[in-house]
């Protein structure tokens, strides 16, 4: 069994997308959509990557990105920011606050792939 | 008797003295010190070059032939100015937003900067004005031939070209020294008006001393003067209907059209507010330019020998009562209002020539993909300096070929008819939305022909340029074809004749194809522009003034062009200005080199929006949002071959990519509009490439294939919808918006949306009370609908109950209609209420349901500018609005 | 709470600008019929359409408009004229 992605993001077609690739890839993908209750989710079983969107119903991707930081059963996850607005300093945010890979929408396949394998090889 | 001599002298003196007014102003206005230059005063002296040598000489000669005739020519111009806020402002801002630099500009700009069009009016205002520069220079030899006469030397017709030639030479010497000097881009001169500033105050000052001489130095007073009028052959006053009229409009026309005028009255223009004072100051100008003439004329027929030509008057008159010193000043006058005459008109049409004509064929003529760099610039200042010099050696071959003879004194009336026809594209264009270039070539063509036919061509007398039995019997024999006596109608006047068919067939012309025709999308964007310039502009707006820092400007061209290839760019461009490092100064100059440099890379849409923003700070405009849609538009095409045809798989990527690639530049900016927009676009774009890369990189079993498919169709659809609502709302926001008012019942309207939303199929149930709604409502009835439709189809998604009902009430408050739409769900948050009519302003959790949150903002636009509001109803259980209809629009139920 | 988007009244300052705007607009319309005015003239006999009594018409009418001009240029403001006309009050009804 692959490992364990764990992909929070709220668009039901980008969910689709990104889960058909990595499962292509061998990788087991779990899909959450909502923010409020993305931790609960995250703690039910603590994965092996985070793909995070930052505009998330409910709570901000990067509020979630604090807490994953700040609890020590999540804080060495590796974190993978996505967004769609690209700005130099939403990308500094991200960084800032711990996320290991910053994102843009809209993102090449090969480029995610790429990320996903090197962020979760240990 | 004089000495000929001296009036050489003080001629000459006289011209170095303009020289050195104009080169004065040129420092002042290099220095920076332009306050007084442009002050209400200078612009309205400037406008003076209407009175030209026609007016200063022969309008006495008018005055002695048809009486109080002569009037109109200035009375028409009075009409203008003081019903300036009509449309002389409207030119103004017009001239000042959209950097006009000729009436042909103007007309070219209006119908999406045809070049055609730019063209066709430059010929027509060439043809219009070189017999009018002949006519000056035929009354500046004429009066000098006066004085050589009166000193008792002998000049022959050859001293006489040649003295025309000298005044050429020197006039064509000046244009180009003051009229070539620097590049504005708002082609303003500040040397030239100056100096035809102070012509105008001493045309003015030369024409009322010879007056004041005449009426009390030779008649004896006012009553007398009206008396010896009374006593003249001119005595009565039979003015004819036709003519004065067609004269009162004529003038009017010209003084708008006529390429000196639109030369001084807008493109010099450089602050509207002195329109103010020039509205009542200019027909004061005029009215004592006015003033005595007739007095003048009088008084030299009864003095002057029989035979005398009265359009002399003015230098002759001072000359016989041995005033030698007030018939040098009044020589200068016609001096002054030639050569003004000549500086301006030659400029204005040196500018329409270079412009339209030179620079577009030489760009033309270059190799494509050639880099055009900095010497445009170069080749514009020369081919103006030619033009210069052709025109006024224009001028001079038709003072010579015409043999300076009568035929001229005609010319004035006819060059004012022809230039006139440039008339209805003019206000059609800044009035009339509808208009459109083939409308504005159209007219153009046929008034321009009708006018060569019947006035122009005529001009030159019988068997001049068409024979007497072409007069007679029209060409090749068709009789409704005579110049003179069009479609078989005799007996007009020849003037009303032509005017009447040149302008009637010209503006039907105009109107006809307009209304025949679809014009392209720049033309509407222009046309929009035009029409409501109000609406676009609040102040000024140039490239000089710009707010841009270099460093910006590398930041933004790092991204697009990469790092050492705008660094690069930068430090040549910092290196030629003769500064180290990376930064040079931000010149226009500089401006444009870099956005052509970055249209190569974004595209000319792109980068002009981009580099607007940083200079200007100007919002993103509609015509940008046009081209990103169209580029989307495209892309979506490609998408929707995506199933069938695998090898347009690569190109939609690349598609998609330079379009994220704009995207991106276009969100540098901060404004959260913008990165709203780019949020809402990127949403769906990301769907598309994820799963285009999948079908283009793997392979996919044919059911999965079909279904993204299917995802991509349905993500392009929302790209769509969202920009449609984009344009929607930027239509309804600029106010551009045109309502297609109609009437109908509101039930009608109300069963339209309910159906067109899809709620009648759905979950959601919807209640409401047919006889309330038998209300007949006057307005557009398809805006309406779509506010009701917004509100249904909100409900219908929104609406969190089990079983969503949503309730619609028609009732009357204090003599308004109301619509109120109820439903059962959750409502909205009061600290939400405020917000949701903002743009993008979805609520949170909402976020499935696929709007992007411009519905109830669109809704917001729609009711104002149909006259009505839709609010926020608080307090009704669910989440309820109230849309109230225009007042005087409802009408009660019949 | 429900007060219409459009001003019904405006500030007295602002509704003598648009008045004097209207005059502004009519002033050339004004001026155009009393120039063709002098057509209608009754002409029967020559002392009924001396040359001089239009002279003293004419200049007479201009001088009028030179100084009605010249007061609308003064009375009237400048400042973006098509904002003030769409003046709102602020909505209410939250």
């Amino acid at each position: 069994m692959g490992q364990r992605v764990l992909l929070i993001e709220d668009e039901p077609n980008i969910i689709e997308a990104i889960s058909y690739i990595l499962s292509k890839d061998g990788w087991t993908v779990h899909t959450h959509s909502d923010g409020e209750t993305a931790m609960e989710k995250v703690m039910q079983g603590v994965p092996d990557l985070i793909i995070l969107d930052v505009m998330l119903p409910g709570r901000s991707g990067y509020d979630i990105l604090r807490d994953l930081k700040a609890q020590d059963a999540t804080a060495d996850v590796p974190v993978m920011m996505l967004t769609a607005r690209g700005q130099a300093k939403d990308r500094e945010m991200a960084i800032g606050l711990g996320a290991t890979q910053f994102m843009t929408k809209p993102f090449s396949n090969a480029d995610v792939l790429e990320s996903v394998r090197a962020l979760a090889t240990p | 008797m004089i000495s000929f001599n001296l009036l050489i002298f003080v001629s000459l003196a006289y011209v170095a003295f303009l020289f050195l007014v104009a080169f004065a102003a040129e420092r002042r206005s290099a220095q920076g010190k332009t306050g007084w230059l442009r002050s209400s005063t200078i612009y309205t002296l400037s406008l003076s070059i209407y009175c030209t040598a026609w007016t200063f000489y022969g309008a006495v000669g008018y005055a002695a032939r048809s009486g109080l005739e002569y009037l109109t020519i200035y009375l028409g111009p009075t009409l203008v100015m003081i019903g300036w806020w009509w449309l002389v402002r409207k030119l103004v801002r017009i001239g000042r937003t959209q950097r006009l630099t000729s009436i042909a500009d103007l007309i070219s700009s209006r119908y999406g900067k045809s070049t055609v069009l730019g063209v066709l009016v430059t010929v027509l205002a060439i043809v219009g004005t070189t017999p009018y520069i002949a006519l000056q220079l035929q009354s500046v030899t004429q009066s000098i031939g006066v004085f050589a006469a009166s000193s008792g030397e002998t000049w022959l017709p050859r001293d006489l070209n040649s003295a025309a030639m000298w005044v050429a030479v020197g006039l064509a010497v000046f244009t180009v020294v003051f009229g070539t000097r620097n590049l504005d881009a708002h082609e303003r001169h500040h040397g030239i008006v100056l100096a035809i500033a102070v012509e105008a105050v001493v045309k003015l000052f030369a024409l009322m001393a010879v007056g004041i001489f005449v009426v009390w130095g030779i008649a004896g007073g006012v009553g007398p003067t009206l008396d010896l009028i009374d006593a003249s052959a001119q005595s009565q006053w039979n003015p004819v209907s036709g003519r004065w009229i067609g004269l009162i409009f004529v003038s009017a026309g010209a003084f708008l059209c006529l390429p000196r005028m639109f030369q001084v009255l807008v493109v010099e223009n450089s602050d509207e507010r002195v329109l103010g004072t020039a509205s009542w100051a200019f027909p004061a100008y005029l009215l004592l330019m006015s003033l005595f003439v007739m007095p003048i004329a009088v008084v030299g027929l009864d003095l002057m020998p029989e035979g005398s030509n009265p359009d002399l008057f003015v230098v002759t008159l001072p000359l016989s009562e041995g005033r030698q010193g007030l018939a040098i000043l009044s020589f200068l006058g016609g001096f002054s209002s030639a050569t003004s005459m000549v500086i301006v008109a030659t400029l204005a049409l040196a500018t329409m020539v270079s412009n339209h004509i030179i620079v577009p064929s030489w760009l033309n003529a270059r190799t494509p993909g050639a880099v055009v760099s900095g010497d445009v610039r170069r080749v514009v200042v020369i081919s103006r300096r030619i033009s210069i010099g052709v025109i006024l050696a224009f001028g001079y071959i038709y003072f010579r070929l015409s043999g300076g003879g009568t035929a001229l004194a005609v010319i004035g009336l006819v060059s004012f008819m022809g230039v006139v026809q440039v008339l209805p594209a003019m206000i059609g264009g800044v009035f009339w939305r509808g208009a459109n270039r083939w409308g504005a070539g159209a007219g153009l063509i046929v008034g321009f022909t009708v006018w060569a036919w019947t006035n122009f061509l005529p001009s030159f007398g019988i068997d001049g340029a068409i024979s007497q039995a072409v007069f007679e019997h029209g060409p090749f024999g068709i009789g409704w074809l005579r110049p003179q006596a069009l479609f078989g109608i005799t007996g007009m006047d020849p003037f009303v004749h032509a005017l009447f068919w040149s302008m009637f067939l010209n503006t039907t012309a105009f109107m006809v194809v307009s209304i025949l025709t679809f014009p392209n999308p720049l033309e509407r964007l222009q046309g929009a522009q035009f029409v409501n310039v109000f609406d676009y502009s609040s102040g000024a707006r140039t490239w000089s003034q710009s707010a841009a820092q270099a460093e910006d400007l590398l930041v933004m061209a790092q991204r697009i062009l990469g790092g050492s290839v705008a660094q690069a760019t930068f430090r040549a461009e910092a290196k030629s200005q003769g500064k180290a490092g990376f930064l040079p100064d931000v010149t226009p100059d500089f401006i444009g080199r870099l956005e052509r440099e970055l249209s190569g890379s974004v595209g000319a849409a792109t980068a002009h929006a981009m580099i607007g923003q940083l200079t200007e700070g100007t919002m993103v405009s509609v015509e940008d949002l046009i081209a990103v849609a169209d580029e989307t538009a495209q892309i979506m095409e490609y998408s929707n071959e995506l199933e069938a045809k695998s090898a347009e798989q690569e190109r939609t990527a690349r598609a998609l990519l330079e379009a994220n690639e704009k995207l991106t530049a276009l969100s540098i900016q901060k404004d959260a509009f913008l990165s709203q927009i780019s949020h809402e676009l990127r949403t769906p774009m990301t769907s598309i490439r994820s799963f285009s890369d999948i079908l283009r990189d793997s392979e996919v079993e044919d059911e999965a294939r079909k279904r993204f498919a299917g995802i991509i169709h349905e993500e392009s659809n929302r790209l769509t919808r969202l920009l449609d609502d984009l344009l929607d709302l930027g239509v309804l926001e600029s106010g551009q918006v045109q309502l297609n008012m109609g009437q109908g019942s509101l039930a009608d309207v109300l069963d339209r949306a309910v159906i067109a939303s899809g709620a009648d199929t759905g979950k959601l149930s919807i209640l409401r009370k047919p006889g309330a709604e038998a209300i007949l409502v006057q307005t557009d009835l398809d805006r309406l609908a779509q506010v009701f439709i917004n509100l249904i189809s909100n409900a219908a998604k929104y609406c969190a109950s089990e079983t969503p009902q949503l309730r619609i009430t028609v009732r009357e408050i204090d003599g308004e209609t109301v619509v109120d739409f109820c439903d059962n769900g959750a409502g909205i948050p009061k600290e939400s209420q405020s917000m949701i009519f903002e743009k993008f302003s979805r609520l949170e959790d909402e976020g499935k349901a696929g709007g992007a949150g411009l519905g109830l903002a669109i809704c917001r636009q729609i009711m104002g500018a149909l006259g009505g509001d839709v609010i926020y109803l608080p307090g009704q259980g669910g989440a309820a609005f109230r849309v109230t209809l225009p007042k005087t629009q409802a009408l009660a139920a019949q | 709470m429900i007060k219409s988007k459009r001003a019904e009244f405006l500030e007295r300052s602002s509704y003598r600008q648009r008045r004097i705007r209207d005059g502004a607009r009519l002033l050339p319309i004004v001026a155009l019929v009393l120039m063709i005015l002098p057509l209608m003239w009754p002409r029967n006999s020559p002392e009924q359409n001396q040359t001089s009594d239009g002279i003293i018409y004419i200049f007479g009418l201009w001088i009028f408009l030179v100084f009605v001009s010249l007061f609308l240029s003064r009375v009237l403001r400048f400042s973006d004229p098509s904002r003030d006309e769409e003046a709102r009050i602020p909505r209410g009804g939250e």
